[in-house]
This record gives structure tokens, C-alpha cells and sequence, in this order.
């Protein structure tokens, strides 16, 4: 193992050569911290291949250049952190409406407001799910390190394209500005994940093209020509297509990282930075001879709730880290059997959960 | 493409209009498919793009592309879109409503000289949710909300995007016979071009001010807003710009990683968390890095968080390093193994973590910071007599050295090596010389 290289990076730079080798040729953001780093490599980086780097005025005309941008066929990008998400929520809306492929970064902050800038948090959870009006299904991925930041950043542009709708990458200020040493093998090579399969299971989006078909597209319900409609039976049509083209593909969009132990009866779930302590905490708990099983979830949006079920077979107590007030919690609690026992570990204090404290509710100190 | 012209533009099929009778909207999309008609333009070429209010019901009414969006962006839309592929023309219907709400991305896309063409549909007033007042309402105007009077100064759409920067910028009414020549100039214009169109909204602002044509001329008068064109400069869009700029940057090297071969062995066992901390300037970040690059090359696995105020140059500046045999999993640091203290600004950041610390651990510390309240080891960071001319500028550096030899974690060529690999050259001397002092 130490014969292997290393790299010394950290999650921006790693975010943003996902983007551009997923093909992204367009990006536009605003700054703001922990994010900026992200919008720093695109604008740097596009203009050398052809690309169009962007700095909005705000994160809603940001978001609304990488909407007209994708409209006329570019693979578009964008990051930002909690305060900026609250910008682009009514443009998330129009993003899932029009059928338009867009990956969102979220380097999630310490809030509410603007919170403790710049401290790691997971409080965007819920968020992402229910940022826009309409309560339509999303697609969110979380990294737990810089290499899955880069495989995960290049997944969601697969699954942005696919499903068309907009895909958050929703990591934290610890995982994009830590620079660490990361083997060099683990950044070439994606993990074990299933392919995304090809095709399109969205509408497809035919740019606009000066020698191309005609297209009209709106953000309001609409008919098959793109123009405003008020039919009920068409409304109705067009959005249960929207909410299912996500909600009937549950299989295809889940992943997760099982780490199960025959007999263990305490299962742990986490995601994101507070992942990696769980994992800390795990082999802790292992190294001393005790039992314990884990998953880590990568698909946070839709829930992996298949997955989470295989996982609870046998399992009498769930503890979930996580870097809020129980966001991901409350979803595993539709899971589980009443009589299994949900354990919580947030902190919201700027500090990241540690693995002592994963171990403590272990063992119920 | 002039082959491809027709002989109107608006979607015969679609019509009526649903605008209300006397409402100058349609005159203005007549403007629009004529001026795109002696253009010679083929309706692929063009882009409408209509935000909210009743000119956002335009673009059924067209053969072009079009584009629906929310109220008071068309302008970012259409300004992804015309970056994207310059060869459509792209022209934007917005209305008062939209120049007050997006009125922050209407000035910016004057100030970038974004290559497309806004038609700004002013009639004073909100039309489509009941006759509310908007940012041109005149002064003392009666609208739904308003009753006594608007109180406000009324906004200078044209204006304001003239100073703003605006290659092409004109104002005009909807009765204009020249309107489509105008049209055709701001679109034939390359850069960012407004016409702001002034005219009727007969369902609200015309019964409840009486005001007619007639009465809208003598206003415009009043103002001394001269309708024709007001500003045509010759600066570049930002299409032709950023092309420069894409030319520019075509012969730099694509960002890659920095790759750090297995050079030197060691002999650690277990992570160990280390702790610099100091103030602004210092280059601690630095030093961290130097740290764990030189720990990289030896084999082992690093994170390095960095700490600093949104100030970045004054307050402290904390670096937390986690060097382990292991991949590092968690890289928090609640009680650090070693602590390296430099400033009293660092001092006082990391004291929850000093005291959290106990005799297991070790703190080293410069000289004149005062009591610290720890159970850990306190040992004074001790730099050779030879370093002292380089304690202002090199502390962090000597400290870094100064772990380096202590903690004996990697062999000291290591730390050499890492300022060679990830240093830049002139750095990398300076800092070459600094480690000197404990050879």
C-alpha cells in the first residue's frame, strides 16, 4: 500500500475535474464560500477548452444563464452553498418543469441564514429534497471523500442527462476544502457502482438550432408544442410523467455502501463527512470484537428505502450521524419496525461528529 | 439565410390575442415579425424569450423558437442561450413588471454587453394581476395599489441601462411607424440592445389615469425623455470578448493534480493529529501543507483543514494536519495530539482544544504568549541560534522543520522534497535555506 501514489487535492479541484470530464462545457455561479473554490477551477478551466465560464450577478441569474445555456445544448454546471441554494430555489422549478439536465454542487454551510461562515454542516438535507414549489421528486448524491466527490460529480451529469432534471451534489465544507492525500488509483478508477444505463428517460431536449426544428418551451404547464395549457387531463398527465419518470427508476438511482456484520444487531446509517466517522467508529468498535453493521448512503434523494430495508433484517437499533437536527432520521424512521430502537447523533456546533461519540451511543454511554 | 424569410412571423393559427382591446402589446409583436421579416431571418434564427405578465403570453404567437421563463429573467436566460450558440438571435419581451423584479439583471447585462435584444413592453403598470404599480408608474398615477397617488420617482429603464453600459439603447412608443427599423438596428447591433417601448394598458392604466396616447406623448415630453436612439457605442459584446479570452486560454495546459511519488519510508504507527496554530500572514496554511505533502512522499495518508477568519488577513490562521499509516478517515481534531502555538491570535483560537488536551499530548510553544491552561506536556518551541533572522518572516516554515526533527515521523529529506515538489521554485528556496538551520 505505500508504494501506491498519492495526490494531494481537495474537493473543489476534485469536483470540478468530475465536471469537466463528464463533458461540462458551461458554468455560471456566484461566490460564495465554501463553494467558491469550485467556481474558480470552471472559470479558469472552461475558457481553455472551448467552454464558457460564468459569473453571475446573483445565484438566480446564474442559474437562469445555465438554464438558456442548456436550452441551446450546452452540459451545464453550477455550485454554491446553502444561502445561494435559497436563490436558486424558483429557478429549480423551471429547471424541473422544462426537462432541463443541470448538476448543482451544494458545499453545504453551518445555518440557518448565513450561518457560521465557513463551518461544516449537513443541514441541506431536507432542503434539496423541498427547495422549490410543487414537491417534485429530486436527485441528490453525497460524497463522503474527494475521490467518490469526482466519480459522484461525474454520475450526476449521467443522471442529469437521463432523467432530465436538475441533480445536487451535496457535499460540506470539510469535503471540498480539506486538501488530502488520495491514491491516485482510487481518483482514475470509479468504484464498484452500478452503470447508469444509456437513454434518455426524461423528455428529450432538442436544443435550440438555427437549422434545427422549431421548439417553444415554458416553465408553466404546458402541451406537447411547449405552450401554456390549462387542460386538467394534460396538467395531470405532465406532472404525474414528471414525478414518475424519478420514482418508477427507484432501483437504478439507489446507492448505497453496505457494510454488514453477521449477527450485529446495531445497524449504523450515515452520509457525507459524518460517514467517514462512522466509519472511524466501526472499526473501533470491531478492532475490540464487537459487532456492529453499517451503510453508507451515496443516493441520499430519492431514500434507497429498499436497501435501507435489506439492512434493518435483524437489527434492533439504528444510530444515524448526522450533522443536523435529524434530518435523515426522520426517513429512516418510516423504515423501521416500531419496536427497533432510533438513535441520533447531531451536532450543529461547527464541529464534526467525532468517532467517540459514534462509539458512546454504541454503547449507550 | 435571407432564403429563409416569410412574410409574417406570428402564429396566424394562434390568434386572437389574448390581450385586451385597445392594449398595445400586439402592435408591438407586429413591429417585431415585420422587422424580422425585412431582416430576411429564418425562424430558427430567432429566439423569443417572454418571461411573466401578459407579454409573457407572446410567444405562442410566434413561428420562432421560444422561451417561457420566470418573472423578470428572461434577460439571464436569454443570455445563456445567446453564449452558448452565438448564431441565434435572441430577443427578449419583458415588461415594466419584469425591468423592476430582474431590474438587478437588466442593468448587469448592460454592463456586459451581452449580445442580446430587449423589447420592454412599459405600460406603466402591472396588467396581468389587476393593475398594481410597477417601477415606470409616473408620480401621483392611480393604480390598484396606489390609491391616493404613487408617491415613487418612476425608473428610467432606457436610462438606466444606458449608463449601465449598454451597447444599443433606444426609446420608442408602440405607435411608432419606424419601430421595426429600430428593432432591426438593436438586433443587427453586436452587443447588448434595449428598446424601451412605451405603451397603453387600456384594461387598467388608461381608464384610471385617462391616459390615452395623446396624454402618454405630452408625459414623455414632460420628462424630457427624448424617444429615438439614445446610445450606440462600438465596445465589444461580451461574445466577441470571452472568444478572446477562450483564444487566450486555449494555449494554457489544462488544470491537473499534483501527484506525489512514494520517496522516503516511515515508521509511524499510528495517526498522529497535529495542530499549527498562529495569525495571518504567518503562511501556517503553508507550512501545514508542507507537512503533509512531506508525510505524503513518506508513504503515510494526510488531511490538512485549514481555519481562518473571512478577514483573511488579520486574525489567526489554524491549520489541522492528520498524519496517519492508515487512509485518514475522520479529520476532525477535538484533542490534537501536538499542538504548535506562534501567536497569541492562534493561541486563543485553539484553546478549546489546548484544554482539551492531556498529558498524552504535547504542546510546543513560541516564546512570550503567556500562561496556557492544558494538562498536556508544554515544551518551548525551540528553533537553533542560527534561525533567528528567519523567526519574522519563516516561523512557520522553522516550525514545520521544527516538528519535523522532533516528531521524527518521516525522514527530514522529506520535508525538503515536499517544498521542491509543491513549492514554487522561488518559495521553495527560501524555505530550503530555513530548513538549513536544523541540518
Amino acid at each position: 500500500m505505500n508504494n501506491q501514489q498519492r495526490e494531494m487535492v481537495d474537493g473543489a479541484a476534485a469536483i470540478a475535474r468530475g465536471a469537466l470530464n463528464a463533458g461540462c462545457n458551461y458554468y455560471a455561479g456566484y461566490p460564495i464560500t465554501p463553494a467558491s473554490g469550485i467556481l474558480s477551477h470552471m472559470l479558469r478551466e472552461l475558457p481553455k477548452i472551448g467552454g464558457i465560464g460564468f459569473q453571475g450577478e446573483d445565484e438566480i441569474s446564474s442559474l437562469g444563464h445555465c438554464i438558456g445555456a442548456a436550452m441551446a445544448g450546452a452540459t451545464v454546471f453550477t455550485a454554491t452553498s446553502g444561502p445561494g441554494l435559497s436563490l436558486y430555489s424558483e429557478n429549480l422549478g423551471l429547471a424541473i418543469m422544462m426537462e432541463v439536465p443541470i448538476v448543482i454542487a451544494i458545499s453545504q454551510r453551518l445555518g440557518p441564514s448565513t450561518g457560521a461562515a465557513t463551518a461544516s454542516a449537513q443541514g441541506d438535507i431536507q432542503f434539496m429534497r423541498w427547495g422549490t414549489t410543487g414537491g417534485y421528486p429530486m436527485i441528490v448524491l453525497s460524497p463522503t471523500n474527494i475521490s467518490e466527490s469526482y466519480h459522484l460529480t461525474k454520475r450526476a451529469f449521467k443522471l442529469a442527462e437521463r432523467f432530465r432534471t436538475p441533480v445536487f451534489l451535496a457535499s460540506d465544507k470539510d469535503t471540498v476544502m480539506t486538501t488530502e492525500s488520495v491514491s491516485v488509483h482510487d481518483m482514475e478508477h470509479t468504484p464498484d457502482w452500478p452503470e447508469i444505463p444509456n437513454g434518455v428517460i426524461g423528455k428529450k431536449l432538442d436544443p435550440y438550432r438555427v437549422d434545427g426544428p422549431i421548439h417553444h418551451y415554458t416553465g408553466s404547464s404546458h402541451n406537447d408544442e411547449g405552450h401554456i395549457t390549462k387542460d386538467p387531463d394534460i396538467i395531470a398527465t405532465l406532472n404525474e410523467r414528471l414525478r414518475m419518470k424519478i420514482e418508477s427508476n427507484l432501483d437504478e438511482l439507489s446507492l448505497v455502501k453496505s457494510d454488514l456484520e453477521a449477527g450485529a444487531d446495531t445497524l449504523m446509517v450515515s452520509y457525507g463527512v459524518s460517514a467517514r466517522s462512522m466509519e472511524a467508529a466501526v472499526n473501533e468498535i470491531r478492532n475490540v470484537g464487537n459487532k456492529v453493521s453499517s451503510m453508507t448512503i451515496y443516493s441520499l434523494w430519492p431514500i434507497p428505502e429498499k436497501a435501507i430495508k435489506n439492512n434493518l433484517k435483524g437489527i434492533k437499533r439504528v444510530i444515524v450521524p448526522e450533522m443536523n437536527h435529524g434530518q435523515y432520521l426522520r426517513e429512516i424512521e418510516r423504515l423501521v419496525d416500531r419496536n427497533v430502537e432510533l438513535v441520533g447523533i447531531n451536532r450543529v456546533d461547527t464541529i464534526l461528529i467525532t468517532p467517540e461519540e459514534i462509539t458512546g451511543a454504541y454503547y449507550g454511554r | 439565410m435571407g432564403d429563409k424569410k416569410l412574410d409574417t412571423y406570428i402564429a396566424e393559427g394562434n390568434l386572437p390575442y389574448a390581450f385586451c382591446p385597445g392594449c398595445s402589446h400586439g402592435k408591438i409583436l407586429e413591429a417585431l415579425s415585420n422587422s424580422l421579416k425585412q431582416q430576411g431571418l429564418g425562424p430558427s434564427e430567432v429566439v423569443i424569450v417572454t418571461d411573466i405578465g401578459c407579454v409573457g403570453l407572446s410567444d405562442k404567437y410566434f413561428v420562432t423558437h421560444a422561451f417561457h421563463g420566470l418573472h423578470g429573467r428572461a434577460i439571464t436566460y436569454a443570455s445563456g442561450i445567446k453564449m452558448q450558440n452565438p448564431d441565434l438571435k435572441v430577443v427578449v419581451l419583458i415588461g415594466d413588471g419584469g425591468c423592476g423584479i430582474g431590474g438587478h439583471h437588466l442593468l448587469n447585462a448592460a454592463r456586459l454587453n451581452t449580445d442580446v435584444n430587449v423589447l420592454v413592453f412599459n405600460n406603466f403598470n402591472f396588467g396581468m394581476t389587476g393593475g398594481q404599480h410597477s417601477v415606470t408608474t409616473p408620480l401621483d398615477s392611480i393604480t390598484a395599489t396606489t390609491a391616493l397617488g404613487s408617491t415613487d420617482a418612476p425608473m428610467d429603464i432606457a436610462g438606466t441601462a444606458q449608463v449601465n453600459g449598454g451597447g444599443f439603447i433606444a426609446r420608442a412608443t408602440a405607435f411608432d411607424k419606424d419601430l421595426p427599423d429600430i428593432i432591426e438596428k438593436a438586433m443587427k447591433h453586436d452587443g447588448f440592445s434595449l428598446i424601451d417601448i412605451w405603451e397603453l394598458c387600456t384594461a387598467y392604466f388608461v381608464p384610471r389615469n385617462d391616459f390615452g396616447k395623446k396624454e402618454m406623448m405630452s408625459y414623455m415630453d414632460g420628462m424630457q425623455m427624448a424617444s429615438g436612439i439614445l446610445q450606440e457605442t462600438n465596445r465589444p459584446s461580451f461574445q466577441t470578448s470571452y472568444k478572446n479570452i477562450q483564444k487566450q486560454a486555449s494555449q494554457q495546459s489544462p488544470m491537473s493534480g499534483l501527484i506525489l511519488d512514494t520517496k522516503f519510508s516511515s515508521n509511524l504507527e499510528k495517526p498522529i493529529r497535529i495542530v499549527l496554530a498562529g495569525a495571518a500572514g504567518q503562511k501556517v496554511v503553508s507550512a501545514g501543507n508542507l507537512l503533509a505533502s512531506a508525510a505524503t512522499l513518506s508513504g503515510l495518508w494526510t488531511s490538512r483543514r485549514a481555519d481562518f477568519p473571512i478577514t483573511i488577513q488579520t486574525g489567526f490562521s489554524v491549520a489541522e494536519i492528520v498524519i496517519s499509516p492508515e487512509p485518514v478517515d475522520y479529520s476532525g481534531i477535538v484533542k490534537p495530539d501536538i499542538a504548535a502555538i506562534i501567536a497569541p491570535e492562534g493561541k486563543a483560537k485553539i484553546s478549546r482544544l489546548t484544554h482539551a488536551m492531556k498529558s498524552t499530548g504535547t504542546i510546543y510553544y513560541s516564546d512570550g504568549l503567556g500562561e496556557i491552561d492544558s494538562e498536556a506536556n508544554i515544551l518551548p518551541l525551540l528553533f537553533p541560534e542560527s534561525a533567528k533572522r528567519d523567526l519574522r518572516k519563516n516561523i512557520s516554515a522553522l516550525t514545520a522543520a521544527f516538528l519535523a526533527k522532533e516528531l521524527n515521523m518521516f525522514p527530514f529529506e522529506a520535508l525538503k522534497e515536499a517544498a521542491r515538489q509543491i513549492q514554487k521554485p522561488k518559495i521553495a528556496e527560501i524555505n530550503l535555506g530555513v530548513f538549513a538551520h536544523f541540518e
